[in-house]
């Protein structure tokens, strides 16, 4: 996952929840988990408020590391070989943990980004990236995600992650990127 | 002259026969009938003379460019030596006699008159004038200038080879996102659309009034057809949502077929663009890409890409989506994909690109027999255009290091490069153009 990338996830989930309930009618609206406010400590000589408090650190970092990897799971990427748009074998676990996130997570939408490397035609590979990306749309639905949670669209040879012109950087660029655009915030694990 | 370049427009889109019938019908001295042949171009000189340098200059190249003459270069001939003045050998001050000598078989005179230029052919062999006409121009600062001394040399190599040149026309192409206009000769580079907006798949109106494009946005893009005077464009209906790429114009500039991809693949649509109304979906693809529709010159027929069996291949069908067929024949796991189709002006062959041992390369394919024929072998070569004659083919090449358009004479294949100042891609070249005043469909 790139910077600008996971800048651009919070920047859009932070757009989201400015928005309210608007994009994501079913979802519960939970309340945000308080921060860990600094509670003032009543008796100067029992510690157990400053052991409180570092257990709820604690409980925080961990619910914020669960978190990363939830979106992260979620961004990761799957690729394709050359001219094809199916997805593989070794890419479908990587898509069967995001459709599990999405099931526990009715309020989270993703943009379905696909690309294609360099070679063949700049139009035809617009055609690809977006054949790329319905494809993963399409497995996500047979999973249980429903459609409209789904956007795809294509970049077809125009955002290379890798700007090499060998076969590594072909086939890295040959991919499809997840990109959260609602509901970013508050995602929990699936049990 | 006007009623010159409709007739002959109207001629270059009718079929060949029609071509010869119109252009007889056209007076003041044009004589028809000197046949190209190919591997005997005759020798063609332009004589020098006082003033006029930048037109002189710019004949001399456009009817190099033709690749339908030899071009004798007189330059270096010692000084008074190309009149002959007093011979019997010579008619109106021209040396016939000394350019017979040099190998010419016809010599071009272009003087000074009091609203422009007088431009004479000469036929050498026939030691007379063979045509002639005198065409008003612009100030050289004009920006119709070039164009008008263009529109004046296309004329002098259809008097000498039957076929007008293709030099009062421009290209269109992308470079860093943005689409630009360039003169045929690589003169007035122009932009026509905003810096920090990604433009793809410039496409030309038959009129060469408008241009179409796809205005990427965010992975999206909607068509837009825009005015080249300026003015609002309009997002072509059917086009507004999802991504929509490759659009082309039919024949008389009333429908564009474009592709439109989303969820389900991508299709062809078209799409009428002076009623801006009646999107129609002419290919269902079910998860296949089917795009790069371009018409039949009678507007008949579109050819297009087609995945429907694997890798992207050339396939043909009636305009309203029927009968849909392969066009150009391939074989299946051996033969490359191919992209990029563009019908022939004269409606005989369609050119595209295809895939050899992992490099592009330009390819025909005959309309009616369905053979193949590749153009091009060194480097990539992709994204062809017809010249407005159907004799030159632009496309993209990396043989000079970097992706710049280059133009190759599909009959002799001698290939020229139209320089640009940054890498380019996707050219579309104009038919020829007209005078402001639009030129009517017909």
């Amino acid at each position: 996952m790139r910077a600008p990338s996971l800048l651009m996830l919070l920047t859009a989930a932070a757009f989201a929840v400015a928005c309210g309930g608007k994009a994501a009618p079913e979802e519960p609206a939970p309340e945000p988990t308080p921060a860990p406010a600094p509670t003032p400590a009543p008796e100067p000589v029992d510690d157990s408020a400053e052991r409180e408090r570092l257990e709820r650190e604690r409980m925080a970092r961990e619910a914020a590391e669960k978190a990363r990897t939830v979106t992260a799971d979620l961004a990761a990427m799957i690729n394709f070989d050359y001219d094809q748009a199916t997805v593989r074998p070794a890419d479908q676990e990587t898509l069967d943990r995001k459709a599990a996130i999405l099931v526990a997570n009715p309020g989270v939408k993703l943009r379905i980004s696909g690309h294609a490397d360099e070679r063949g035609s700049d139009e035809y590979n617009l055609a690809l990236g977006n054949r790329r990306a319905a494809a993963a749309k399409r497995y996500l639905e047979n999973k249980g995600v429903d459609a409209s949670r789904l956007e795809v669209v294509s970049y077809g040879e125009e955002r290379p992650l890798n700007p090499g012109t060998d076969e590594t950087a072909f086939a890295q660029n040959r991919r499809d990127e997840f990109e959260i655009t609602a509901g970013g915030n508050n995602i929990t694990a699936p049990q | 002259m006007t009623r010159f370049s409709l007739l002959f427009f109207a001629a270059a889109l009718s079929a060949g026969p029609l071509l010869a019938q119109d252009t007889t019908r056209v007076d003041e001295g044009v004589r028809i009938g000197v046949d190209y042949r190919p591997g005997t171009r005759p020798g063609l000189v332009v004589i020098p003379g006082a003033g006029l340098d930048s037109v002189r200059a710019m004949v001399r190249r456009d009817l190099d460019y033709t690749d339908r003459f030899e071009m004798i270069t007189v330059a270096d001939l010692p000084q008074g030596s190309t009149t002959g003045r007093g011979s019997a050998e010579s008619v109106g001050g021209v040396n016939y006699a000394l350019y017979r000598s040099l190998g010419a078989q016809f010599a071009v005179e272009l003087v000074q008159a009091t609203t422009g230029v007088t431009a004479r052919l000469h036929d050498l062999g026939e030691a007379k004038v063979q045509s002639q006409r005198t065409v008003g121009l612009p100030a050289t600062t004009a920006v119709d200038f070039r164009l008008e001394v263009h529109r004046l040399a296309d004329e002098v190599a259809r008097w000498a080879s039957g076929n007008p040149g293709a030099a009062a026309s421009r290209l269109l192409f992308v470079s860093g996102g943005r689409v630009y206009r360039v003169d045929s000769d690589g003169h007035d580079l122009t932009p026509l659309t905003p810096a920090g907006q990604t433009s793809l798949s410039p496409a030309w109106s038959p009129d060469g009034q408008r241009l179409a494009y796809t205005q990427m946005g965010e992975g999206k893009g909607g068509i837009v057809v825009q005015p080249l005077s300026g003015g609002p464009g309009l997002v072509v209906p059917g086009s507004q949502t999802a991504l929509n790429i490759t659009p082309s114009f039919s024949p008389d500039g009333r429908t564009l077929a474009f592709a439109h991809s989303d969820e389900r693949g991508t299709d062809i649509y078209t799409a009428n663009v002076v009623e801006r109304c009646c999107a129609q979906r002419l290919t269902v693809g079910r998860f296949a890409d089917n795009l790069s529709p371009t018409f039949s010159p009678d507007g008949r027929r579109i050819a297009f890409i087609s995945t429907r069996a694997g890798p992207p291949q050339l396939y043909v069908m009636a305009a309203d989506g029927t009968d849909q067929e392969l066009l150009a024949p391939f074989d299946y796991g051996a033969t490359g994909s191919s992209n990029a189709p563009e019908w022939s002006p004269d409606g005989a062959s369609v050119v595209f690109h295809r895939e050899v041992s992992g490099s592009p390369q330009i390819f025909l394919v005959d309309v009616a027999a369905r053979r193949v024929r590749q153009l091009t072998s060194s480097g990539r070569n992709e994204d062809p255009t017809w010249s407005p004659d159907g004799r030159h083919v632009a496309f993209i090449s990396d043989r000079s290091g970097r992706r710049q358009i280059w133009i190759v004479d599909v009959e002799t294949g001698r290939v020229r490069q139209l320089g640009t100042p940054g890498a380019a891609r996707l050219p579309a070249w104009s038919r020829r153009l007209g005078r402001t005043t639009p030129v009517p469909n017909p």
